[in-house]
């Protein structure tokens, strides 16, 4: 017997993990304090700051030309990568499914923009094989590290880094850890691209519990918006795009700065970097993105 | 050996090593090939060169391309565990070694049944091609040596049948890849198949002395871009089996086609400022996507293009 308790004891401690430590589950709003210009109104033209690209991803954003989404009208009904999804803009639900055992079996999302649902397989499966199909949420598999959930994903379909035409590949994969304080969710994301980055890219979005929330459906039809021959696709020949000025101008920060890179993603790039080329009298543009719940002003 | 000599003769084998990336002796034995099922009755299987779809049903089973004449017997093995129907259709996509160079195995492996007898189809440019008069006044390759050769040739825009269930549409997609391209649609399995035309992972191939060419290359993606059609916020639906590497779908393609586009489009502009073809490719119109397509490609695929478009 007295051999029996401690036997007892450990086996319902090590029984733990295989259910949820931290619960998830509910309606959660998204929280756009930070990175809130990238974010809600949109990231600037040519802005690839604090982003670890290669020279192929910074060309393939100079060429990046927004009429191609009203041209190619396979483009509009796209959800978000499973990696973007976290920070767009998007209410999210989260539910759990159990298998017959009550063993946690998978953690579902879903997403009202473009109606992007993930599954997060909590049951130790193999990811596909590499000749499977992509999708734009990607395979997700999970395990825990305390109570912290570990997400890895992969099977991504290629879509962007951010919305100004810098491209993720269908080669990438990335990890999430979701960690909840109270009402308060944290997912940081870590992405490697091998494609189009030349080191791990770290980015975190905060959510809040809001029981109260209800999220519509995402009925969407493509249509071609402007007319233009069958195969047209809408892009700036290199060296011509006009716009990519604008954000170095417009925040007066040094042009270099604005191409990204892994020297940009560091602090002390702060102290080598060059000076701006011109410097704005008067901050003039989303000078009040979220701050105490005001929009953002263009003046 | 008398394959070998048919590959020659139709002067593909520079693209048997080059393009499928394979060394003139590889060895094959460690190659195991992997199934993937991909919607209703179709699967693709692969080993190494170009993917094989198969088609199983009732009435049996279809194959499209055939890869290479030492995997054949390891991809009956894989066939058979899907059906035990007899093989009845095998369709090229076209000429290259690397998509055609078992079908002489496979006639031969196949019993013969004069009821059920085996249907190679291709595009009529593809059996021409495999016949073709070699070079110094070589005489063509016969059908009589080769009865794996695609004798049930079609010359039409379309070709159509029902089998296993479903109809079944082989389109031309003239002058692309080359001159005997063939994209095939399983209409009830919402499947298509696309050859080398469509290569998720590298630059179109646009076989120039072949009869291929950029125009048509892009005609024949926006043709599979009609027939894909997705389920639900552009993602599933219709599957497609490319040439070259994953199962896509039409978003894929998307991704694929506006590439080509993109870049002949810069080659286009070049052109008409009077660079030469060494002066576009020292430009590097492809340098954002070689990354993501290889640059091993891009001269290739750069030239093609530039030729396509200036006719020289």
């Amino acid at each position: 017997m007295k051999k029996t308790a401690p036997l007892l004891l450990l086996i319902a401690v090590m029984g733990v993990p295989a259910f949820a430590q931290m619960d998830f589950t509910g309606e959660w709003a998204p929280l756009y304090h930070e990175d809130n210009p990238e974010r809600i109104p949109g990231p600037e033209l040519g802005d690839y700051m604090g982003i670890p690209i290669n020279n192929a991803a910074r060309l393939r954003g100079d060429a990046y030309d927004a009429d191609r989404i009203s041209v190619v009208s396979e483009y509009q009904c796209r959800p978000h990568g499973g990696d973007y999804s976290m920070r767009g803009l998007a209410n999210m639900r989260v539910t759990e499914e159990y298998g017959p055992d009550d063993h946690l079996l998978a953690i579902h999302t879903r997403m009202n923009f473009q109606e992007q649902a993930r599954t997060i397989w909590m049951d130790a499966r193999p990811h596909p094989s590499e000749l499977a199909p992509h999708t734009f949420q990607g395979f997700s598999t999970g395990t825990w590290e305390d109570n912290m959930l570990a997400v890895f994903t992969t099977h991504e379909k290629e879509s962007y880094l951010r919305r100004n035409g810098l491209p993720r590949s269908d080669k990438a994969t990335f990890v999430e850890h979701w960690v909840r304080h109270g009402n308060l969710l944290t997912i940081v994301t870590a992405i490697t691209d091998p494609v189009f980055l030349t080191e791990t890219f770290v980015r975190s979005q905060t959510w809040q519990l809001d029981p109260g929330q209800r999220m519509g459906r995402d009925i969407c039809e493509y249509v071609p918006e402007i007319a233009k021959p069958v195969g047209t696709v809408p892009a700036h020949l290199p060296g011509t795009n006009p716009f990519l000025h604008e954000v170095a101008d417009w925040y007066g920060l040094p042009f270099e700065a604005t191409r990204g890179g892994s020297a940009t993603l560091y602090p002390e790039y702060k102290d080598k970097a060059p000076k701006p080329d011109k410097v704005p009298a008067m901050c003039d543009r989303y000078c009040a993105c979220g701050q105490n719940g005001r929009g953002c002003n263009l003046h | 050996m008398k394959w070998r000599a048919a590959i020659l003769a139709a002067g593909v084998c520079g693209w048997l090593v080059s393009a499928a990336g394979q060394q003139p002796q590889q060895n094959f034995d460690n190659v195991k090939i992997q199934v993937t099922p991909v919607q209703k009755n179709i699967y693709m299987l692969f080993g190494a060169g170009g993917n094989v779809t198969v088609q199983v049903g009732k009435d049996g089973v279809l194959l499209i391309d055939t890869e290479f004449e030492p995997l054949v017997p390891k991809l009956m093995a894989e066939i058979k565990k899907l059906s035990d129907g007899p093989i009845q259709y095998i369709i090229n996509t076209h000429v290259h070694g690397d998509h055609v160079g078992g079908n002489d195995a496979f006639y031969k492996l196949i019993p013969k049944n004069p009821q059920l007898p085996l249907n190679i189809i291709a595009h009529a440019n593809v059996l021409n091609r495999l016949t073709a008069p070699g070079p110094n006044g070589a005489p063509g390759t016969s059908t009589a040596e080769h009865p794996g050769f695609p004798e049930d040739e079609y010359d039409t825009p379309y070709k159509d049948f029902y089998y296993n269930g479903e109809p079944i549409f082989i389109y031309h997609e003239p002058n692309a890849h080359t001159d005997g391209d063939s994209v095939i649609l399983f209409r009830g399995s919402d499947v298509v198949t696309t050859g080398d035309i469509f290569t998720p992972d590298s630059y179109p191939f646009i076989d120039i002395a072949r009869g291929g060419s950029v125009k048509g290359e892009i005609d024949a993606l926006d043709h599979i871009l009609e027939l894909t059609v997705p389920a639900d916020h552009q993602e599933g639906g219709t599957y497609v089996i490319p040439g070259h590497g994953r199962v896509c779908d039409e978003a894929d393609v998307v991704e694929f086609r506006d590439m080509v586009v993109i870049v002949k489009d810069r080659v286009q502009d070049l052109i008409k400022k009077g660079k030469t073809l060494d002066q576009v490719k020292a430009s590097k119109p492809t340098e954002d996507y070689d990354t993501e397509y290889g640059a091993n490609g891009a001269d290739r695929f750069v030239e093609a293009v530039y030729k396509s478009l200036s006719g020289k």
